[in-house]
This record gives C-alpha cells, sequence and structure tokens, in this order.
C-alpha cells in the first residue's frame, strides 16, 4: 500500500512538470517566434502607437458614424474583455423578448429602410462571448444609410468599404460571411 | 442551407478518415508495438518510469489496478486543491487572482481530476495562468489518459485468455498522455495560434477603443490548454465564454479543428478495440451504434436552431437564412460559426462528454437544449468522454447480449466469453449509479430553497437549469446552462458530490468487470451464439441505449424542453 501511495505522488509530480510546466512553456516559446502577432493577441496600434484594440475582440460603438457590433452580455456595459460571457437567457424568458423588441424598435427608428420583421435577428441578438467582432453582412448593409448620413458620404462609397471588408468562408466553405466591425470603422475613419 | 448540409456529411466523413488510423495506432501504442515516434518518446517514457519507480513489465490485478487508480487521482485532487487555494502566493499570477473559496475549490479540483471541467468560476478573473498551465492544463492530459487507461483494461479482460491481471495502469497511463495526445497537441496548438489563439505569459494589455473607452483585455497561454481540452474530451475554458471567445477559437477553421478533436478519440478507440480483440467487425460495430445516435441527435438540434425562435420573429427580428445572413437562433451564437457549426458543437460536446461551447447552451431552442442534455443523460456513450465512452458502450454491450440471452433462453456471451450473474450485477450497479445520480440530485435541486434559488429562468427552463447541472455533473461533461449560479455553496458542494459519483462508481465496477471476465475461457461461437458485430446487434444495442434513458428521463423531460417547446409555440414567455 506505501509503494502505490508513493509512486501515485511521484507520478503525478513529474507529469506535472512535463505536461503543466514544459509543455506549455515550449509551444509558448515556439509560438512567440512564429506567429509573435497572433499569439499576443492580434493587437492592432495607432499611428501614434497606442494599442487601439484586437482584431479579434469586439468593442463597444455608439456613435451613428460608427457600425454597431451586436448586443453584448459581456459586463455591465456590454463588450467588457474581462468578463466574457452570453446572456444564457432561455428561448420563453420574457427578458430576452423584451430585449430584442426594443433592439429592434431602436433599430427601425435609427436605420432608415428597415422595418419591423426585416431587422436581421444577429442585430438584435447577443453573441456567445459578449466579445463577437463580427456582424453579418445583412446586419451591415441595414446600417449603410445611417452611417452614409452621419458621414454625408454617399451610401454607395460606404457600400463599397463594406463589401471590401467583407470576409468570405474560410477555403470557401468553412463558417459564415460576416464583417469584422472594428476593421470596417478604421476602414472607414480611413477614408474621409 | 446547401453549405450547412455539405459540412455536416463532410464532418462525419473527415471524423471516419481520422478515427480509423488513429485508432489502428492507438492499438500498437497500447499493445507495446513500435511506431514511427518511438525513437523519440521512447527515453521520455523511461525517464517517467525511473522517476516515478515504476516496473512497466509488471501487470496488475484489478485490484491493484483500481487501487493505483483512486490513489493517483486522489493525489491529483490535493495538489489541485492545494493550488487554487494558494495560487494569490504563487508566481505566474499577472492579474493577481486571489485564493478560491474552499467550496469553489473543492468543486473545480473534482471538475477537472473528473474529466468533467464543470466551471463554478470565470476563467478570466479567477485562476492564475500558473494554474491554467500546471493545473488545468495537467489535469486535462491526466484525467483523460485516467479514462482511457480503464477502457484497456475492460478491452483486456474481455478479449485476452484466461489471464487474471489487466495491464499496467502506470504503463496505460503513460503511454495515453505521451503517443497519443502530447504529439497531437503540439501540433494543434501551434495551428491554433497561427489563426490567432493567444499563447503568452502576459495577463493583459490595456487598449483605448475607437471611440475612447479603456478596455483591458485579458490574454495568457490559451493555445496549448485549448488543444487538450478538446482532444482530452475535457471541455474547461480558459475564459468564461469557453470556445465562444475569439482568443480560444478564432475562425471557422479552428472551430471544425476542435470538433474532430473531440470525438477523434473516442471514435478512433471504438477500432482501437476492434484490433486488440482480434475482430475489427466488433469495433466497427459499437462505432456504427455510436454514429446513428450521433447523427440523429445532431439532425435534431441542427434542425430546431435552423428553424429559429417563434418568439423573436413575434418581436421583429428576422431569422430567414439568406446569401447575407445565417438567420435561426442566434441569440448566444457568434456571426462566424452561424447556426450549423454551432448546432454541431453543441452536439458533438454533450455527446463525447467534453462540455466545452461555442454558444450559450441554455438559449438554444427548447428541445435542442433538450437533445444536448438527453446526449449526456445516455451515459455519455455516444462516443463519449475519452476512453469512457468506449467502456460506458461495452457495459451497455453486455446488458444488450444478456437481453437478447433472455429473449432466446441461453447464458449470454460476448466475444466467446461467458456472461454471469456477477458481471450482470456490476454492469447494472453502474448504470443505475448514474441515472439514480441524476434523478436524486435534480429532485434535490427542485424541492429546497437553495436549489431553486440558483436558476435564473422561471417556467420549464428552470427545470432545466437544474436537471442539465445535475445530468452534466454525474456524466462528467461539464456542459452548462450557464444561467443557473454554479458558484452557489450548494450548487458548488451538491455538483462536486455529483461528478465523484458519476466518475468512480462507474469506474470501479468497470475494473471489476475486467478483472472477472479475464480468467475465463473462450468458448467458440456455436449456432446459438448472438453474433456481436452484427446489424442486429448495432440495432439491438441502440435500443438498449434508448430505452434505458427514455424510460427513466422522460417523464422529467416532459416538463421541462417539450413543455417548454409547446409554450414556446404558443408565445408564452416567463
Amino acid at each position: 500500500m506505501r509503494r502505490y501511495v508513493f509512486t501515485s505522488i511521484r507520478m503525478a509530480l513529474v507529469t506535472l512538470v512535463v505536461l503543466g510546466l514544459v509543455y506549455p512553456l515550449i509551444v509558448t516559446g515556439v509560438a512567440q517566434v512564429a506567429f509573435p502577432a497572433q499569439a499576443n493577441g492580434s493587437l492592432i496600434t495607432s499611428a501614434s502607437g497606442t494599442v487601439v484594440g484586437s482584431a479579434l475582440i469586439g468593442q463597444r460603438f455608439t456613435d451613428a458614424k460608427y457600425f454597431d457590433g451586436r448586443p453584448s452580455a459581456a459586463g455591465a456595459d456590454g463588450y467588457d474583455a474581462s468578463a466574457s460571457g452570453a446572456s444564457n437567457l432561455g428561448p420563453t424568458s420574457r427578458v430576452l423578448v423584451d430585449r430584442v423588441r426594443t433592439g429592434v424598435a431602436a433599430a427601425v427608428s435609427e436605420d432608415p429602410g428597415l422595418s419591423a420583421g426585416s431587422v436581421p435577428v444577429d442585430m438584435v441578438t447577443a453573441s456567445g462571448s459578449g466579445l463577437d467582432p463580427d456582424i453579418t453582412l445583412a446586419n451591415a448593409y441595414a446600417q449603410v444609410a445611417r452611417v452614409a448620413r452621419a458621414r454625408s458620404l454617399p451610401e454607395a462609397t460606404v457600400r463599397g468599404i463594406v463589401d471590401t471588408q467583407a470576409i468570405g468562408r474560410q477555403f470557401g466553405v468553412l463558417g459564415e460571411p460576416r464583417v469584422n466591425v472594428l476593421l470596417l470603422n478604421m476602414a472607414l475613419d480611413a477614408a474621409k | 442551407m446547401a453549405f450547412d448540409i455539405a459540412r455536416l456529411v463532410g464532418y462525419g466523413a473527415v471524423l471516419l478518415g481520422i478515427a480509423y488510423p488513429l485508432g489502428l495506432y492507438m492499438a500498437r501504442v497500447f499493445t507495446g508495438g513500435r511506431t514511427w515516434l518511438t525513437p523519440v518518446l521512447a527515453p521520455i517514457e523511461r525517464l517517467v518510469y525511473r522517476v516515478a519507480g515504476v516496473d512497466p513489465a509488471s501487470e496488475m490485478p484489478w485490484t491493484g489496478y483500481a487501487v493505483s487508480l483512486l490513489l493517483f487521482n486522489f493525489a491529483c485532487f490535493v495538489i489541485l486543491y492545494l493550488l487554487l487555494r494558494l495560487q494569490g502566493l504563487l508566481p505566474l499570477n499577472p492579474t493577481q487572482a486571489g485564493a478560491m473559496s474552499p467550496a469553489i475549490a473543492f468543486n473545480t479540483a473534482v471538475s477537472f481530476v473528473t474529466n468533467t471541467n464543470w466551471q463554478a468560476y470565470s476563467g478570466e478573473t479567477a485562476v492564475s495562468h500558473l494554474v491554467q498551465m500546471a493545473g488545468f492544463t495537467w489535469q486535462n492530459f491526466i484525467s483523460a489518459a485516467t479514462g482511457v487507461s480503464v477502457a484497456l483494461a475492460l478491452i483486456r479482460g474481455l478479449t485476452r485468455k484466461e489471464v487474471r491481471t489487466v495491464g499496467n495502469f502506470w504503463v496505460d497511463l503513460t503511454r495515453t498522455w505521451l503517443y497519443v495526445m502530447l504529439p497531437l497537441c503540439v501540433v494543434l496548438s501551434l495551428v491554433y495560434v497561427s489563426q490567432g489563439a493567444v499563447q503568452t505569459l502576459a495577463g493583459q494589455v490595456a487598449a483605448t477603443t475607437v471611440q475612447g473607452a479603456t478596455q483591458a483585455i485579458h490574454v495568457g497561454p490559451i493555445a496549448s490548454q485549448e488543444a487538450i481540452k478538446e482532444l482530452g474530451t475535457n471541455g474547461g475554458g480558459f475564459f468564461g465564454a469557453n470556445s465562444a471567445h475569439p482568443f480560444e477559437n478564432p475562425t471557422p477553421l479552428t472551430d471544425f479543428l476542435q470538433v474532430l478533436a473531440v470525438l477523434a478519440i473516442p471514435a478512433g478507440l471504438t477500432f482501437t478495440f476492434g484490433k486488440m480483440a482480434g475482430n475489427m467487425r466488433q469495433g466497427a460495430a459499437i462505432f456504427l451504434a455510436m454514429f446513428i445516435l450521433f447523427a440523429a441527435s445532431v439532425t435534431v438540434m441542427y434542425s430546431f436552431e435552423r428553424a429559429g425562435n417563434p418568439n423573436l420573429t413575434a418581436a421583429g427580428a428576422d431569422q430567414v437564412a439568406s446569401a447575407v445572413q445565417s438567420g435561426g437562433n442566434t441569440e448566444g451564437k457568434e456571426v462566424r460559426f452561424g447556426i450549423e457549426a454551432s448546432a454541431l458543437y453543441g452536439s458533438v460536446t454533450t455527446a463525447a462528454s467534453n462540455g466545452a461551447v461555442n454558444g450559450s447552451m441554455s438559449s438554444m431552442t427548447p428541445l435542442s437544449g433538450g437533445m444536448a442534455m438527453l446526449n449526456m443523460a445516455l451515459g455519455e456513450v455516444v462516443f463519449g468522454g475519452v476512453g469512457a465512452g468506449l467502456y460506458g458502450m461495452l457495459v451497455f454491450a453486455i446488458l444488450a447480449v444478456f437481453i437478447a440471452g433472455l429473449m432466446v433462453g441461453r447464458t449470454p456471451e460476448f466475444l466467446g466469453k461467458k456472461i454471469g450473474p456477477k458481471e450482470m450485477k456490476l454492469a447494472m450497479f453502474a448504470v443505475l449509479a448514474l441515472e439514480a445520480g441524476i434523478l436524486i440530485g435534480t429532485t434535490i435541486g427542485v424541492s429546497t430553497p437553495a436549489g431553486l434559488a440558483g436558476r435564473l429562468s422561471a417556467g420549464p427552463h428552470g427545470l432545466t437549469e437544474i436537471m442539465y447541472a445535475f445530468t452534466s455533473g454525474v456524466g462528467n461533461n461539464g456542459s452548462a446552462f450557464a444561467g443557473l449560479n454554479a458558484a452557489s455553496p450548494f450548487y458548488a458542494t451538491a455538483i462536486g458530490i455529483a461528478m465523484l459519483v458519476g466518475r468512480y462508481l462507474f469506474i470501479v465496477p468497470v475494473l471489476a468487470i475486467a478483472g472477472s471476465m479475464g480468467p475465463k475461457k473462450q468458448v467458440p461461437a456455436s449456432a446459438g451464439t448472438f453474433p456481436t458485430d452484427s446489424p442486429l446487434f448495432v440495432g439491438l444495442l441502440i435500443g438498449v441505449v434508448l430505452i434505458v434513458g427514455a424510460l427513466t428521463f422522460f417523464p422529467a423531460y416532459a416538463l421541462g424542453p417539450v413543455l417548454e417547446h409547446f409554450l414556446m409555440h404558443t408565445g408564452r414567455v416567463f
């Protein structure tokens, strides 16, 4: 019995060192050399050198001249990158249905051309992470008129920028077509 | 739609293409054969045995195997518990996570040692990088390798002729993580990083957003943990949002690799079993039974998520799929994955006792969430956990031949060995322990103030939240209807106990079956033998799994997901 106990403890410690320290540290070393940008969070830096955010992490946009991301359940105000998570509201939740109804009303009043029933569903539903960096093309197109008006740009120009920023299916099959909101808004700012 | 169907069919084909060669490779590894990795890994293997003081040549009876496993798992539990309690004093803690409370630390340590990875804490803020690596990543490998070891002991007991021993636990454990998991994880983690998964020792990055707000972006050694999180069917995420978080699962490619990694070893082990039994058709029969149940589950979950939530349509949202949106029930789902990849992920990870999520399970439509719960409640045998799925399904196979034997009035045999009353009692004990654990736990949850207080939802969804939690705990899955307050002392303790019941009250009877079958003679098949590699057996096995699951849980499911489904269609909200 004593032998079993000692073997157990020694096996636990040796595997802890190999699998819990050596393995992740070697992967960290290789990743930092081979893929430094991705390994450190795909950070985006402004011209002045400050970090604006991560290309993979959504952020909150409220100004009419920017495309909005999806509703976010991460943190009290949304898009809190230290409190990722979903609303977890069930399909028969009154809170969920009321929130969607409010979102639809807001979208209809802000975005010309939208009416109740035609609001893209991702525009009024929260994502799984609360940090979803993307919106669907339907969502982006629905916001073009508002953004163009706020920026005094022709709608065709804004729509063109959406199209250049559109991300297709990976390898032509995987995932869904989408637009990265942060990159889209930065492209808009750069274009003016 | 066309893309969805093509990807689902493609997934099944790629899975089979990976599982078959991986299964044969594992059979070679576990029978001591040479592989192309042997020259590199054999010296490490010998070093591990020397440091731990293990004689790899000696085999153990089932009792020695069980005692080694239990003591080793207990040692791991103690070390992990101490790490969680002392993390504030230890290095590699850039965000200054403090000591976890005793109840949450107990729950978390049990969770990772039992391969459940239920998370009653939030990864971002509650644990240090040291714990993520030397605690969670370590146990992700070890708990999975423990499951494979039990499956190997059972395979040996069933397939070897008149042998009293069932193998050497230390050798099975070491060869699993060293020859199977570690090489795959190194490759997978680097592919994940190339796609955008983070891998650094830094803690967080302060960003000033386009609109001038500050955003604290949490980073860490994520990719290395992500790789084993899926491959070992663990499922505990670095972040609260798990694989919905873009740093864990940045692109559709990483998502596809993750769902493949989850099922690769559980599916591969069916072929390992066939190879070790000397009859590949035996393994193929088990694979087919699992695959049929899995395909049914994917179909159900995909269809209902695609159909969407009528309450959202009534509120003015457009859920119709088109060229510019995936549509469907997108609450709790990420745009890059859409409906198909989210439904597939939910199905794969509940079938496989993985428990990772790439979206919110709780926000799925009622019957999708109910299907996920049924996947877990069937005993985690639809591919199931690494190792655990195979030994669970072999227990059901023993039940199936017993029932077939009753129908024709013959002593049941499996792989030429007669199944006696002792093995039947052990198999029934294991199955009943799971079901009693789920039903008794749920009963306590819905009949005590502390249990009811943890719900996020009213109405039938609240019942489902509680039942889902106990099903997940007992099934060692870790998936959650995350609205439930899992961090409350009641749930931290109750789910902790549920995880222990589901793990060890199943493993010990399985090892006892291995020990009791091992010494038996193999009798040649006769005209009266029920062939266990036939389509008839596949059908019977599926029937037994479904009847045991459906009869036990149907009344409760009728009041949870089924009732909610009909109420949702009448527009009722809570």
